[in-house]
């Protein structure tokens, strides 16, 4: 009878732990060509059962033919790694929580060969406390390649900024890296729905920190960042590819949960001009991604706990993650990778813990769904 | 005798019903707004039935103070003999119906409500549910609202939960979504039995929330279940759905 009738998580979770098991001799770049090799001979046999564990092809740049055909002179690829949403409080409080973001740090110290950089997507802090934003400082500093920061709302709404700043620099700057026009964006102001309620600095950032309270504001860039970008903008010729961060996606999914930026098409129209224009986000603590014109947009994963999609604006382009395993905390939880290749479009690898890494490839998006479609889920939302 | 016994009943909820004004007492009088109350004359606090007339005044009781149970089903009842006095043979829920008066009770704010309807003869009339009136209908669903509410405030507040690590509910099920009421009971695989909603609840606090399971009968986890159906309320019932 047992054998007979096993459910659909015990049997997903027996073919797991048989490729675990052969795979845990393995040293990873052997892991990466087995994982290959055992994902096309899936393919070639037609079988891509969604009832037993599938293999997922990781991202690999040389992979991606369709992406360097086409690929403009002196912008060679590259990879950079992202760990974002860490959530940390103080350890002697909640363990769990830094434990996550070590265990991301220790992820992409293991890359070999290393990111250029890693992009940290925000939401260092829980409640943005000095001394949570400290600690995270610590827990980064393990990096061994150098750190790109990005403020979130959890940062910023207990003293509005003023330790971060101190710790990391201004929350929007831009940079060039190897052909492609890298902007960090601060796009969590809130207009001040605080002093009128004569709230502590304490009350507003519980507040903010409340995915379903609807006391706080949308989140914007604002008026005046956006006049920064524009100027940013003015020397950038429009052949020139764009990597965005943004803390929130720069779209609109789901107001209630602030899944939303309010200025987001003033934004979105800065850099409609561009050819290719990559916008990654955090906030969401999903696979999400979605294709608006010419911008392609990836959400991060978060390392902290993962939110369930959101009841209506979900983007059509985006393939729902399964539903978290609450009996495992890491599930749902991860880092990532993205490749950039040659003519700055950005390959999107979800390194999910305890699942099989998901890539979303840049030709997905911009075909509109056509082509590489990533594997479907067994259990989306309720 | 079932019918004596629904007369009763009916009488009770009547007197349940029957909102007190206050004078003084803020959160009653809130709702009551509109009833004028005769100012104290023994520097007691002057209670009114919400017929807008009935009233005494409770001795040695201040503005603000809360009346100890007992205290104040006497008071009621002290309210309920002087207005059966004043009105013999009369019945009190007869005689709030056919006034307009009674029913603005609980719509503060809103528009004024018509009178009710004198009893229609094409529908059944007379017992328990034809009986019941708009008032009653608001002062359900206030009530459940309140503990809708309540389960909220428990459902956001790490505290209330009991966790040592800072973790609330919300924190995973926004609005409470994912944590889909309407699937229980349903085989737990990790459980290795069959759950109902109240076992999940128990189950998140017990392990990422890491406070203490409640008990079935515990107040915080009657609120936390009656916020989450709120929250799907119109979803159709599919129980052992995974």
């Amino acid at each position: 009878m047992a054998a007979r009738h096993k459910s659909v998580e015990t049997r997903y979770m027996e073919d797991r732990d048989k490729v675990l098991r052969g795979m845990r001799r393995l040293d990873r770049r052997t892991f990466m060509k087995v994982l290959a090799a055992s994902a096309g001979a899936v393919m070639a046999k037609g079988l891509m059962p969604p009832h037993t564990f599938q293999l997922v092809n990781v991202a690999e740049a040389a992979l991606d033919k369709s992406a360097s055909a086409t690929g403009a002179p002196g912008t060679p690829p590259f990879t950079f790694a992202y760990i974002s949403d860490t959530h940390m409080y103080v350890r002697t409080l909640n363990q769990r929580f830094v434990k996550g973001a070590v265990k991301a740090v220790e992820d992409v110290n293991a890359l070999d060969p290393q990111p250029d950089f890693v992009l940290f997507g925000g939401d260092l802090a829980q409640l943005g406390r000095p001394e949570e934003l400290e600690q995270g400082k610590g827990v980064l500093s393990m990096l061994k390649a150098p750190v790109k920061m990005m403020v979130g709302e959890h940062d910023w709404f207990y003293d509005m900024g003023e330790k971060w700043q101190e710790l990391f620099g201004p929350p929007n700057y831009s940079f060039d890296w190897k052909g492609v026009h890298v902007i960090v964006l601060m796009s969590v102001y809130e207009k001040d729905f605080w002093t009128a309620r004569k709230l502590t600095p304490a009350e507003r950032m519980q507040i903010v920190a409340g995915l379903d309270n609807p006391i706080q504001s949308r989140f914007e860039v604002g008026e005046k960042q956006r006049a920064w970008l524009k100027n940013d903008l003015a020397k950038v010729p429009a052949t020139t590819p764009l990597l965005v961060f943004s803390h929130s996606p720069l779209y609109k999914y789901y107001r209630n949960w602030n899944f939303w930026t309010e200025d987001a098409e003033q934004v979105q129209a800065l850099l409609t001009p561009y050819r290719n224009v990559t916008v990654i986000h955090g906030h969401t603590h999903q696979m999400l991604f979605n294709q608006i014109g010419n911008i392609s947009f990836y959400g991060m994963l978060s390392t902290a706990w993962p939110w369930p999609y959101a009841p209506q604006g979900l983007p059509p382009l985006t393939v729902q993650m399964n539903r978290a395993d609450p009996y495992d905390q890491l599930d749902g939880l991860g880092d990532g990778q993205v490749n950039v290749g040659k003519e700055g479009l950005a390959d999107m690898m979800y390194n999910l813990w305890d699942r099989n890494p998901v890539t979303v490839r840049a030709q997905y998006l911009r075909s509109h769904g056509k082509v590489y479609r990533p594997p479907a889920p067994q259990f989306a939302s309720y | 005798m079932i019918s004596r016994r629904i007369v009763l009943l009916m009488f009770g909820t009547a007197i349940a019903g029957a909102a007190l004004a206050i004078r003084g007492a803020r959160s009653y009088a809130q709702q009551a707004a509109t009833h004028d109350v005769p100012a104290a004359q023994n520097g007691g606090t002057v209670v009114m039935l919400c017929d807008g007339k009935t009233s005494i005044e409770v001795k040695n009781l201040k503005p603000g103070q809360m009346m100890s149970r007992a205290r104040a089903q006497a008071v009621s009842d002290e309210l309920m003999d002087q207005w059966r006095r004043a009105h013999p043979g009369e019945r009190w829920e007869v005689a709030q119906a056919s006034q307009t008066g009674g029913e603005h009770l609980y719509a503060a704010g809103s528009a004024k409500q018509p009178p009710a309807a004198a009893p229609s003869l094409a529908v059944q009339q007379g017992d328990t549910y034809a009986s019941f009136q708009p008032r009653d209908y608001k002062v359900w669903k206030a009530e459940t609202d309140k503990f809708v509410a309540d389960g909220k405030r428990v459902f956001h507040d790490a505290k209330a939960l009991g966790s040592t690590i800072g973790i609330s509910c919300d924190m995973c099920h926004p609005d409470a979504a994912n944590t889909h009421p309407e699937t229980y009971p349903k085989y737990q695989v990790q459980l290795q039995r069959v759950a109902l909603l109240r076992d999940m609840i128990d189950w998140c606090i017990e392990n990422p929330i890491k406070g203490k399971a409640l008990d079935a009968n515990d107040p915080k986890l009657r609120a936390l279940e009656a916020y989450i159906y709120a929250q799907r309320k119109g979803v159709a019932l599919d129980y052992g759905k995974h």
